[in-house]
């Protein structure tokens, strides 16, 4: 329905464009006057007038069509019974009521889902007929409005340009929308979580276990079951085995990382530099579910035979296995962002420190790495952010129990694995183990963002110091 | 230490470095061969599908059918019993246990491949026929030879029984390896044999086509509007704070966003590619909106000089003359960025992509899987026949994503001026 409309609309304003050319040369030729601007900007102004309004109207109705359907069909529900529905209820006949509405509802049908499917058919066509009356209406009064000036000869070129400028400026401000959408999605459900649970005992708790939360309403929580409610929403366990995993990336992916860098940027001829540079980084465009597959199927079984061998104990899905991967998959992100930083750095500091007679390898080490060494930093900090968010690898490969270890033959679980567990499949609504993976996804946000902010800050200001 | 000793020492310090930095190299060179060769190696044997030739009857009276039988009477019919029946008489068995072993042998569904058979092939309809049916996964995985058969028998998940019909089939001739068309026109199936990735392959395309036709103009837009119209102030710093932020933001908090806003306060439908391509696109789209800025950069100033000397607009010298002259990299990092959506998974998992779909979409807005999803969905289960289902899926998606970037590569090298 909406894409008919927005056929319709497009093609109603493609035609206004012939229209409104050919209109304005014949009113040039009759009047003998001159145009201000050439006609296909009059074409321009009228078409963008036709579409623009219109369209924004029906994005903006579709999208709060649902929820007002939605509450209009709460009201209906609360105002017909005598009994009170909480709200997750009240979701729960409303789903009901739509899928009985498609047709692919597969239940006990009852009276109120009856009633209230009617309901919501006659909402819905009352919402279709006010919504194609109220765009016709728009565009009826934007095309004359648009008429009129064209007909009194207005500046169209610079009245089309400004518009689209503001069509620009709209499109650059979806970035800050995305961030305000994140930041509004984890919050709202995290002030939730933390209105149950105390926010230093989901920071600073050492047991973390969600599958044992009950469900229940907040405020009837007594003292005890609190006290058990915390214990298993403790997250250090979770930061542990983050910090751990990263951890083990790092201790591979850097000396790998930035040897490679150092000997791509300072040794390497062009032949070798332009042929290990794309195969390195593949590394980066491999999907990280296959990283995960290689370290699920490849390397933890390794790493479990080698350790038989030994008698040690591995546990198929080991902290080693999933760092270890994910290291490989980290190297190109700093032997590239380290070539490109070592490259910054002139040549009038190396070629000083060959003059008193320094190696190249002396060279490297006393001149050009402490030179560098704030983009180097930066490139790791922004590695190790990538290490935290990383999510398939984790899941796939490093287990879901919450040990508090440091063992890295043990399994140990990370804060984005838990967030997949927990999310995955059918969730509960409005209980704390599915708000809890919003309040693990707000630290995970916050801790990237602010490695994020140190990492671009430094490398930015590195950059200044050599430009 | 006399000056020589010292000189060598320094040398040989120099070559030391100098062989740390190969080594790294080599080391990393060789983490791609090793990961390719692995998948690759697992990945092969799944474009091969182990069939057994069955003799059929297709005798119209024993299926109940009309002697010219319409297409539609077919696909009515029952062929339970004619498929049970010329599936016994492949080897003499002896009692009730030794026949259920007997069909064992096959995919659980070879009644509806001798169906589809019979009506791509009409004109067999009261013919004998030798009917090619697909085996069980584990008949698969031994005749690929990546079964063990020298277990004990309560080890196998393969009776002696069906170990000495497979030796007698061989024996025959009538077990063949065909090309495995069902793993790219299947949907998802419980049964590693059968199972394919025709629905993920077009939950994969709707979302690409979603994410491309969202955040391409989006970002274009937007960067032209940084490049070139942006006023210095504090409104444009902090987009373009927002826009580097959100380039290093992990994947796994977009499908909060997606699940949060899109599915909470939206109600848009779950796992469907509609949801999905929104989802990637928002997280793309600061990807994209970098590497465009890059290219209208690499723009000289001359070119925009030289359109408003000659009494061009702003707006024009930047329509005209600049976006076109960036259009090679402008595509290309574009390309890279859907590259990259392709292969996300955690958000697509959040926003619910992980359901079990047989069906394969035929709209954005039906439930599907996407490749990546499938590969995380296939590699949980337990049955042999997934391992190689796996890689081959990955083997897919990694062709994809090499040609997209073979393309961005080729754009730039091709098209892009070079200034200097």
């Amino acid at each position: 329905m909406n894409l008919a409309i927005i056929v319709l609309i497009v093609l109603f304003s493609i035609s206004s464009f012939f229209f409104a050319r050919t209109k304005v040369k014949k009113i040039a030729i009759s009047n003998q006057t001159k145009l201000n601007a050439l006609p296909d900007y009059y074409g321009f102004y009228l078409s963008l007038w036709c579409a623009l309004p219109a369209l924004l109207i029906l994005i903006v109705w579709t999208i709060f069509e649902p929820s007002i359907i939605k509450a209009f069909i709460f009201q209906g529900i609360s105002g017909e019974n005598a009994q009170t529905y909480n709200n997750s209820e009240l979701n729960l006949i409303y789903q009901q009521i739509k899928s009985f509405h498609f047709g692919y509802f597969t239940g006990t049908i009852t009276e109120e889902i009856i009633r209230g499917a009617e309901s919501y058919k006659s909402f819905l066509s009352i919402a279709q007929g006010s919504k194609i009356v109220l765009l016709a209406t728009i565009i009826i009064f934007t095309t004359l409005y648009a008429l009129k000036k064209i007909l009194n000869n207005n500046k169209a070129r610079e009245d089309v340009e400004k518009i689209f400028k503001g069509l620009l400026f709209v499109c650059s401000l979806v970035a800050i929308l995305t961030t305000i959408g994140i930041i509004f999605a984890l919050l709202f459900e995290s002030i939730k979580f933390f209105s149950v649970i105390n926010i230093f005992d989901f920071l600073f708790g050492t047991s973390w276990s969600p599958q044992r939360a009950f469900v229940r309403d907040a405020s009837t929580i007594t003292a005890e079951e609190y006290a058990d409610l915390k214990n298993a929403f403790g997250t250090v366990p979770l930061f542990a085995g983050t910090a751990f995993i990263a951890l083990i990336a790092m201790i591979v992916a850097v000396p790998i990382g930035l040897f490679s860098g150092i000997y791509m940027a300072e040794y390497a001829n062009t032949k070798v530099r332009k042929y290990s540079k794309p195969i390195i980084e593949i590394l980066a465009g491999i999907p990280t579910v296959v990283y995960g597959f290689f370290a699920a199927l490849t390397v933890g079984p390794f790493f479990r035979e080698i350790g038989e061998k030994f008698g040690l104990e591995v546990s198929s899905e080991s902290a080693l296995a999933a760092g270890l991967v994910m290291g490989v998959m980290i190297i190109p992100y700093i032997s590239s962002l380290s070539d490109d930083v070592i490259n910054a750095v002139p040549q009038s500091l190396r070629d000083g420190s060959y003059a008193i007679g320094a190696t190249k390898s002396e060279t490297i080490k006393r001149v050009v790495f402490p030179a560098a060494l704030p983009g180097i930093v930066g490139s790791v900090l922004l590695a190790v952010s990538r290490a935290i968010g990383e999510t398939m690898i984790v899941v796939m490969a490093a287990g879901l129990a919450a040990n508090l270890t440091l063992n890295p033959l043990e399994s140990t679980t990370t804060i984005t694995t838990q967030i997949v567990m927990i999310l995955v499949g059918d969730q509960e609504f409005d209980s704390p183990k599915t708000q809890s993976a919003f309040a693990l996804g707000l630290t995970l946000f916050f801790a990237t963002l602010v490695l994020n902010y140190i990492a671009l800050r430094v490398v930015k200001k590195y950059r200044e110091k050599y430009e | 230490m006399n000056k020589d000793q010292l000189l060598k020492k320094r040398y040989r310090a120099e070559k030391r470095f100098k062989f740390y930095g190969l080594v790294s190299i080599t080391l990393a060179i060789l983490f791609v061969i090793f990961l390719v060769n692995v998948i690759f190696s697992k990945g092969r044997a799944a474009f091969q599908r182990t069939t057994i030739a069955v003799e059929v009857n297709f005798n119209t009276e024993e299926l109940e059918l009309s002697s010219n039988a319409s297409i539609e009477e077919i696909q009515d019919a029952d062929f339970y019993d004619l498929s049970i029946n010329s599936l016994l008489k492949l080897y003499k068995t002896e009692g009730a246990k030794q026949e259920k072993e007997l069909l064992r042998v096959f995919s659980p569904d070879h009644d509806i491949e001798i169906k589809n058979f019979l009506i791509k092939n009409l004109d067999n309809l009261n013919k004998n026929v030798i009917v090619n049916l697909t085996t069980s996964d584990d008949i698969d995985q031994l005749h690929k030879g990546n079964y063990p058969r020298h277990l004990p028998e309560e080890r196998r998940r393969i009776s002696d029984f069906q170990l000495l019909i497979y030796d007698q089939l061989v024996k025959e001739n009538k077990v063949n390896k065909v090309f495995n068309t069902f793993f790219f026109t299947n949907g998802d199936s419980r049964n590693p044999e059968v199972a394919g990735i025709g629905g993920s392959l077009f939950g994969s395309f709707f979302t690409i086509i979603i994410t491309l036709i969202l955040s391409f103009p989006i970002a274009i837009f937007a960067s032209i509007y940084l490049e070139e119209f942006a006023p210095k102030n504090r409104i444009t710093d902090f987009i373009e704070i927002n826009i580097n932020n959100l380039a290093a933001v992990p994947s796994i908090v977009f499908g909060l966003l997606g699940l949060g806003i899109l599915l909470g306060t939206f109600d848009l439908p779950r796992s469907t590619p509609l949801v999905a391509g929104i989802t990637l696109s928002l997280m793309t789209l600061p990807r994209i909106i970098i590497p465009c800025r890059a290219s209208l950069k690499a723009v000289p100033p001359s070119i925009r000089e030289g359109a408003l000397a000659v009494g061009a607009s702003k707006v024009q010298s930047v329509m005209h003359h600049v976006v076109p002259l960036s259009i090679p990299g402008t595509l290309s990092g574009t390309i890279i960025g859907l590259a990259q959506a392709l292969g996300e998974t955690a958000p697509l998992i959040l926003i619910g992509m992980v359901a079990f779909v047989v069906d394969i979409p035929a709209t954005p807005i039906d439930p599907s899987a996407s490749l990546p999803v499938q590969v995380y969905l296939w590699s949980e289960q337990a049955e042999r026949g997934f391992v190689e289902k796996t890689s081959a899926t990955i083997m897919v998606l990694l062709s994809f994503l090499i040609v997209m970037n073979f393309i961005a590569v080729y754009l730039r090298q091709k098209f892009e001026k070079k200034w200097s």
